[in-house]
């Protein structure tokens, strides 16, 4: 099969999914504030971007997972090499982590509020907390993954401790790393939300509660369709990015080396 | 044994040589038990044994990769006590770098050794040339097949002149076919180098096919059975695999196995 195909038969899906979506709501006379129509959702997809307020409070939220997920996924890179590379810390500092991690994040994120306030802040740092511990544990696990002939290829070529470390084990923990970044940046996102429900001035997060409670449901569900959104492109970057900087493990005879 | 060996220290000299492992339940494991020989300059010389007869081990104890145990174990007349710069080694499997092209795969010696690139880049490619590579050095390890992968192995091997190339087990993972050409292609490299070459494997025909002595190796603990000189005419041809003189050295080495009914290969 050819990629056109796959695309149009995705489409034409989506066009009978929504059709019959419309139609069973129309059919069964389901009242909007229940269930709207896609008709409404796209008319409040539209007059929200109209009037700016879709738009306004979209970049409130994009701001928050952005900053979160790079001060996250940075804390998480920093502390999953220094775990990686000694043992020591993996034994003392890691329970303390995994400890914490146990904890769900929603349940401190009014502490974060009361820390931080209302604005933007809170939410970086809930959504920073969510996406860190994903790219903590990909990193001690990539860091890890050099075989054993790898490393002693290179010590029998007198490679320093570092080399090792410059030339396989960090290159080795890319793949990793990235799984970890994919998981991160859609956390990233309910955590900005998750963040905006517990006490926020705007975002998304922000702007589902005060349509829903004016009983707007296409509001919200035209917000959805936008989070939706959102989420798919930055899933979709991190991709495009692991796939130009892990460009040997996208194809299918890449398990027959680097052993 | 070696005329040579009275004047100048051989390139290996091993004596007495003991090495122990710790089991998983802590009892010592004797890998090595009074393992002596040596190998003169240029020599080509296989160890050929069973699985878990050793013979890894010792050649991991030369490369300076695992610590050596207890008897003399000296490179150039110096003991080994850690991994040297003039000396290449071959695994089983390449071992090729994923994010590495074939000829950043091939510097790497150059690389680890700061040794400067542009002074090797003419002779790496020189040496893809004869592994018949050429048109491969920008390509990555995974659009290769696995004897090209072993080739580019052995070409890193080669790239910074060691006077010494270890291999274990070089050509195990490939197919019959395959694996005879790389024993001609090998010999081929290694002729007129004045290069000495250890080579591990369980073939007692590609040992004895390689080999100017083959050290005939039996487990538990690793000890040497016999050191079997070879001395069939070079350039070796496959031909030479069906002389009388070849079948009589293989059996030769078969009987060290024979007698316990261990060998598995």
């Amino acid at each position: 099969m050819t990629r056109a195909p796959t695309w149009l038969l995705s489409a034409i899906l989506a066009v009978v999914l929504l059709a019959l979506w419309e139609g069973a709501v129309r059919l069964f006379a389901i009242p909007v504030i229940v269930i709207p129509p896609p008709s409404a959702v796209a008319a409040a997809l539209w007059q929200g971007f109209g009037n700016g307020e879709l738009v306004a409070n979209f970049w409130i939220t994009l701001a928050e997972v952005v900053l979160g997920f790079i001060a996250g996924a940075a804390f998480g890179l920093v502390a999953g090499a220094l775990i990686g590379l000694f043992p020591l810390l993996e034994r003392t500092l890691y329970p303390y982590i995994v400890a914490f991690q146990t904890v769900p994040k929603v349940a401190i994120a009014p502490i974060f509020v009361v820390w931080f306030g209302f604005g933007i802040a809170s939410k970086v740092v809930i959504t920073a907390t969510i996406a860190f511990f994903p790219v903590l544990a990909n990193t001690i696990m990539g860091l890890r993954a050099a075989p054993a002939e790898q490393v002693d290829l290179m010590l029998a070529l007198t490679a320093s401790r570092w080399q090792v470390l410059r030339m396989v084990r960090f290159p080795q923990a890319l793949p990793y790393v990235f799984v970890g970044l994919d998981v991160a940046i859609v956390l990233a996102v309910i955590g900005a939300i998750v963040g905006e429900f517990v006490g926020a001035q705007g975002g998304l997060g922000f702007l589902i509660l005060q349509h829903d409670f004016n009983f707007d449901m296409p509001g919200v569900f035209a917000i959805l369709v936008l989070l939706s959104a959102l989420g798919t492109g930055l899933h979709w970057i991190v991709t495009a990015t692991q796939r130009r900087v892990v460009f040997w493990l996208h194809d299918p005879a890449h398990r027959t080396i680097g052993a | 044994m070696n005329a040579a060996a009275g004047l100048a220290p051989p390139l290996i000299r091993a004596r007495h040589l003991f090495k122990t492992y710790p089991a998983r339940d802590g009892t010592p494991v004797a890998a090595l038990s009074d393992v002596s020989f040596h190998v003169g300059h240029g020599e080509f010389v296989t160890v050929v044994g069973p699985s878990g007869c050793g013979k890894s081990t010792l050649l991991r104890m030369i490369c300076g990769i695992l610590p050596a145990g207890e008897g003399e174990l000296a490179l150039r007349g110096a003991p080994v006590t850690g991994p040297s710069a003039s000396v290449g080694v071959v695994f089983q499997s390449p071992v090729l770098l994923a994010w590495r092209s074939v000829l950043d795969n091939v510097l790497l010696p150059i690389d680890v050794q700061r040794r400067g690139r542009t002074a090797y880049l003419p002779r790496a490619r020189e040496l893809l040339a004869m592994a018949g590579l050429s048109q491969f050095e920008g390509k990555y390890p995974h659009e290769l097949s696995g004897g090209m992968q072993q080739r580019v192995a052995i070409v890193r091997a080669l790239i910074h002149d060691p006077d010494l190339l270890l291999m274990d087990e070089p050509f195990g993972a490939l197919d019959a076919m395959t694996r005879e050409q790389m024993n001609l292609d090998l010999l081929r490299l290694w002729r007129g180098s004045g290069k000495t070459v250890m080579l591990v494997t369980h073939s007692i025909p590609e040992a004895v096919f390689l080999a100017d002595r083959v050290i005939v190796m039996s487990p538990r603990p690793g000890r040497i059975s016999e050191i079997v000189t070879v001395d069939l005419p070079r350039p070796r041809r496959l031909a030479m695999m069906a002389t009388a003189e070849f079948g009589r050295l293989t059996e030769t080495i078969r009987a060290h196995f024979g007698a316990h009914g261990e060998f598995d290969a």
